[in-house]
């Protein structure tokens, strides 16, 4: 049993005939991911990737028992997409789409609520079960089966701390991207819930930005929970200047959000290990790991 | 996105959000014809500029005629106006807000916010004045929810903590969910009316306005990505909007190292790691996904036309959708375009990281290969020091 989706997960991909998902779809299917269809409306009845494409969520469902849908749909019309698919009873929905606009997101934050439907994203490289299936759109050449489970805030990291494991001689159990917007689905501290509770998973990394409270809303539920499993962070962006935008919505300097600084302090409170620098999180872990067993 | 106050007023004016008379003038002559025309007894000078706590720095002033009007807009007019949210270097005033001045019997501090943490729209209210805000010092804090272009919450009892007769408080609530619609419709991560002032004749008026829109929306908002172009040349903003445009964030610093990164977690991560080595990054950058290869030689161009740089860190992770070889055509591209007369150290990683190599060597660009990030840092930093000596 992996975390999230394993290579049963039947997947249909939204917006699937567009030139981006063409491509990281058609590597999706290369790694085994089973894509049973795509959503495109006005496009129903026609096949792409040689799988069915449908005009609603509903019909894609019905005809495929799908459970998991990646969403990749342009900015303007991401909400609502994924409203639609949380109105199917999709239970593992994926949003890469960047730069979704933060109320669209509070709309389909209350659409949540009372659902099946977990949310992974939006601004979401997605999860990655190496060895199982793939639903995103991140590298997999430097990913191994492994006992590390991965929750970052930010993709092009993720990329960098997954080959450092690897180059560790660990390996990954899964990788999951809450994305870099203020307003996302699963949060760092529900992927910790997820780790914690998969046997695959023997040591969780954190990897955390300036902004928000996603580390500390995890560092208070790591505090509570007191799990035997080790778990390490990173936190960048304590040298970030000053100023309005980073890349990431999220990640701001400003006003009511939270430092690189406090975020550290209250994982290590809680009893996180804080890998020293970004290149040493692999090595870390390593240690962590080591101490453990 | 961040707007004036002006610009501010005027949008909100669109919800039913009372503001005060006034108009904007960009000299000192124009300033005292603008107050002639308002045509009444006091007014108030206020420096247009974004960050806050203007009053503090000077920024706002009481004038009883027109003509002193004129004299105290041409004194702010052109001066960069210092507050303790600009920074030391402080922000150029170009144009005042001339407003007639309005009696307050109490104000208020009324905002429409995102709740990141929460994922809701938020209405907080508070009594300025805390004396007399009897148990309400933190306000009241507000859930809203989206129903269609506008705001449901319980606004009745958002105003009932402050003792208003029937009448007001009903007035008051009416303002908030005014400031929720606005919210709303406009997209906005922040509307902020502070004070919010009830009058002796009773009205509650916006005397003060700030509105954030999320910048992310502004394709729904074309009037009023439009005053971007009006606000750009402040500050540092032309460089950085004309990088957005090329899906680059960008950020000019006053290190001596400049940094060509993409994903913004491995951005901040390279910041991090050049000030442990002791370094000092000329710039932020965060190449995102969308970019091509010929807008990274427009971010690349940035580098290598700066003349603060010493040497030039190249720290690529390639993923899933940015890969490394577009980098490296960006920085060779770039590199027959401008040259470049500092050391390069790379450090490619990821996906296609040897093709990519194979690309920079066929442009000819001359690079110091480095196995790892930590490596890289030191490596730039070390050339930055020798090339400063």
């Amino acid at each position: 049993m992996a975390v999230l989706a394993t290579k049963e997960t039947r997947v249909i991909c939204q917006g699937l005939t567009g030139r981006a998902a063409t491509y990281h779809v058609g590597r999706m299917v290369a790694y085994g991911t089973q894509v049973v269809g795509g959503v495109t409306p006005g496009k129903g009845g026609r096949r792409h990737l040689d799988v069915p494409v449908f005009d609603t969520v509903v019909e894609a469902v019905a005809a495929t028992g799908a459970t998991a849908s990646l969403v990749f749909v342009p900015p303007a019309s991401a909400a609502d997409a994924m409203i639609e698919a949380i109105d199917a009873g999709i239970e593992l929905l994926v949003c890469v789409t960047e730069r979704v606009p933060v109320l669209d997101m509070i709309r389909v934050r209350q659409r949540l609520q009372g659902s099946r439907t977990r949310l992974v994203g939006p601004n979401s490289q997605g999860i990655l079960v190496p060895g199982e299936t793939q639903l995103g759109v991140m590298t997999t050449i430097n990913a191994c089966k492994g006992p590390v489970g991965i929750a970052s805030r930010s993709a092009s990291l993720t990329s960098e701390i997954v080959a450092q494991t690897t180059a560790a001689g660990l390996g990954q159990s899964a990788t999951i991207g809450v994305g870099g917007d203020p307003v996302h689905g699963v949060s760092l501290a529900d992927c910790v819930r997820l780790f914690l509770e998969d046997p695959a998973t023997e040591g969780i990394i954190l990897i955390g930005e300036i902004g928000g409270t996603d580390e500390e809303e995890a560092a208070a539920l790591i505090k509570e929970l007191k799990p035997e499993k080790p778990i390490v962070a990173i936190v960048v962006g304590q040298n970030a200047p000053q100023q309005r935008r980073m890349g990431h919505a999220g990640a701001l300097a400003a006003g009511q959000m939270g430092s690189a600084k406090a975020k550290m302090e209250a994982l290590r409170e809680a009893g996180v290990v804080i890998a020293p620098r970004a290149d040493l999180v692999g090595v870390t872990m390593r240690q962590a790991l080591a101490g453990y067993r | 996105m961040n707007l004036h106050e002006f610009q501010a007023k005027e949008l909100l004016t669109r919800f039913g959000i009372m503001i005060p008379r006034g108009r904007l003038a960009a000299s000192g002559a124009e300033a005292a014809s603008v107050a002639r025309r308002l045509n009444v007894r006091e007014f108030v000078v206020k420096a247009q500029i974004q960050a806050g706590e203007r009053a503090a720095g000077g920024g706002i002033r009481f004038a009883t005629s027109p003509d002193e009007v004129g004299t105290i807009a041409a004194e702010i007019i052109g001066r960069r106006l210092m507050t303790n949210q600009t920074g030391p270097a402080g922000e150029e005033v170009r144009w005042v807000y001339i407003e007639e001045a309005v009696p307050v019997v109490r104000s208020f501090y009324c905002a429409a916010v995102v709740d990141r943490s929460r994922g809701q729209l938020i209405l907080v209210t508070r009594d300025r004045d805390d004396e007399r805000s009897a148990g309400c010092g933190d306000g009241t804090v507000l859930p809203l929810e989206i129903v269609g272009s506008t705001a449901r919450g319980d606004f009745d009892r958002a105003a009932s903590p402050f003792g208003f007769e029937p009448v007001q408080r009903s007035l008051f609530a009416k303002r908030l969910s005014q400031i929720a619609e606005a919210a709303v419709s406009l997209d906005a991560i922040l509307v902020e009316i502070s004070p919010l002032a009830l009058t002796p004749s009773g009205d509650f008026v916006a005397l003060d306005a700030k509105v954030t829109i999320d910048d992310h929306a502004l394709f729904r908002h074309p009037d009023i990505a439009a005053l971007q172009d009006v606000n750009e040349g402040e500050d540092n903003d032309s460089v950085m909007l004309a990088a957005d445009r090329h899906q680059i964030n960008y950020l000019k610093l006053d290190g001596d190292i400049g940094v060509v990164v993409n994903g913004a977690g491995l951005a901040l991560a390279t910041l991090d790691l050049l000030h442990q080595a002791g370094g000092r990054a000329a710039n932020f950058m965060d190449i995102r996904t969308t970019a091509t290869s010929l807008d990274i030689a427009y971010a690349f161009g940035l580098i290598a036309t700066n003349p603060q740089v010493r040497s030039v860190l190249v720290n690529v992770h390639g993923g899933g959708m940015q890969r490394c070889d577009t980098i490296a055509d960006g920085i060779g591209i770039a590199f027959r375009r401008f040259g470049c007369s500092v050391p390069i150290v790379v450090r490619l990683a990821g996906n296609n990281a040897e093709f990519a190599a194979t690309r920079l060597k066929s442009y000819g660009v001359s690079v110091v290969e480095t196995a790892d990030m930590w490596q890289a840092v030191n490596t730039a930093v070390q050339l930055a020091t020798l090339k400063a000596a």
